[in-house]
């Protein structure tokens, strides 16, 4: 039972793990690149959420920090602002290798790895 | 047989996170390392250096305004490849239909 | 892409959305929200007209090299902000030591730097946006 309990502590942790492993299972296991690009942004929210939940506190208020009071508690403000960063990276990334695959489509006539790799290899041994 | 293997794998990765993640500080307490003095500065002191009620936009833009230019040198960059990727090859093949 | 629906209800919609992005764009230091949020709802306003009225009709309204502009022109004017501070014999990008007008608590043009910063953020994410939609949904 304190198992149990030490799970429904750590929720969002427990939660973030698992979206994590699940975005990295369809990188690995996927052969289609839209799909990996997919499982790539999974692994990016998980980090999101991770980060996010280490700056909650219970019964915390936004921080809108106002004059009068002076004895709320306020949630972390760091991690939410760090994270932006991540969320930046994050589109840039996604933006990119959509770029990317336009061209391989372009080139290739596919979205599928194996296909590529077929392809490419049948033209080296010729 | 590699989704096996792939599960295989990633259920041993999990258990790793799990194990260590459920050592870590209970969610929402405020004993949570991370909530330290730093924090307590922005906290306090956001008001009279900044003016600004919102603590996370005095943060991203004043305390830490050199980090969030570079963020936005992150997006041009995106942009900067994303174009150089999709656009060369166009402006060729428009420029050989001219030609030709 | 001539779906009358789709394009009257979006002609409807979109000044509620660019009014809304802008309300948070500027209330970025008093309410949730700032140059990042109010940026990606201007540009998802945006993309909502090329998805309704086609690529081409979009390009009219905001072409390429004008977008491309924008998205650099705001980047310079975050660095201008910033020499502002070392002109003014303090650190670079720095706020109340550089002599910007602070203002009363919670009224819309206060805070020194951030509105400022917080609206060349905001135009910068919004143009990053429509210019990647339209780079990537180009082809043909």
């Amino acid at each position: 039972m304190s198992i149990l309990r030490s799970i429904i502590e750590h929720i969002n942790y427990v939660a973030s793990a698992i979206l994590f492993v699940i975005g990295l299972y369809t990188v690995l296991t996927h052969s289609n690149l839209l799909k990996k690009v997919i499982g790539i942004n999974i692994m990016e929210t998980s980090i999101f959420l991770f980060f996010v939940s280490v700056g909650y506190v219970t019964e915390g208020r936004a921080p809108i920090v106002e004059a009068g009071s002076n004895h709320a508690i306020y949630v972390n403000p760091l991690p939410s602002a760090l994270i932006l960063t991540g969320i930046v990276v994050a589109v840039s990334i996604t933006a990119y290798s959509l770029s990317l695959i336009i061209r391989l489509y372009e080139a290739y006539g596919t979205l599928d790895m194996d296909e590529i790799m077929e392809l490419r290899s049948g033209q080296t041994n010729e | 047989m590699k989704k096996i293997l792939a599960i295989v794998v990633l259920s041993g990765l999990l258990i790793l996170l799990l194990s260590s993640i459920l050592e870590m500080p209970v969610l929402g307490s405020i004993e949570n390392p991370s909530y330290n003095e730093t924090t307590q500065y922005y906290l306090d002191h956001a008001i009279e250096d900044t003016n600004a009620p919102n603590v996370i936009a005095s943060i991203i833009t004043d305390y830490r305004g050199f980090d969030t230019m570079g963020e936005t040198v992150v997006l041009f960059t995106a942009i900067a490849a994303a174009v150089s990727v999709l656009r060369a090859f166009h402006d060729d093949s428009n420029k050989k239909k001219v030609e030709e | 892409m001539d779906d009358l629906i789709v394009k009257i209800i979006t002609r409807t919609i979109i000044p509620f959305i660019q009014v809304y992005g802008i309300f948070v764009i500027m209330h970025g230091h008093i309410s949730p929200g700032g140059g990042f949020s109010g940026g990606a709802i201007l540009g998802a306003s945006l993309i909502l007209y090329t998805l309704a009225y086609g690529y081409k009709d979009a390009a009219k309204k905001m072409p390429h090299k004008v977008s491309v502009m924008v998205e650099s022109g705001a980047i310079l004017w975050f660095m201008a902000i910033g020499l502002v501070g070392i002109i003014m014999g303090g650190n670079f990008l720095s706020n109340k030591a550089a002599g910007f007008y602070m203002g009363n608590l919670s009224m819309l043009f206060n805070a020194g730097l951030i509105p400022l910063v917080t609206l060349g953020i905001g135009i910068k994410v919004a143009s990053t946006m429509v210019t990647l939609f339209h780079t990537i949904i180009e082809e043909d």
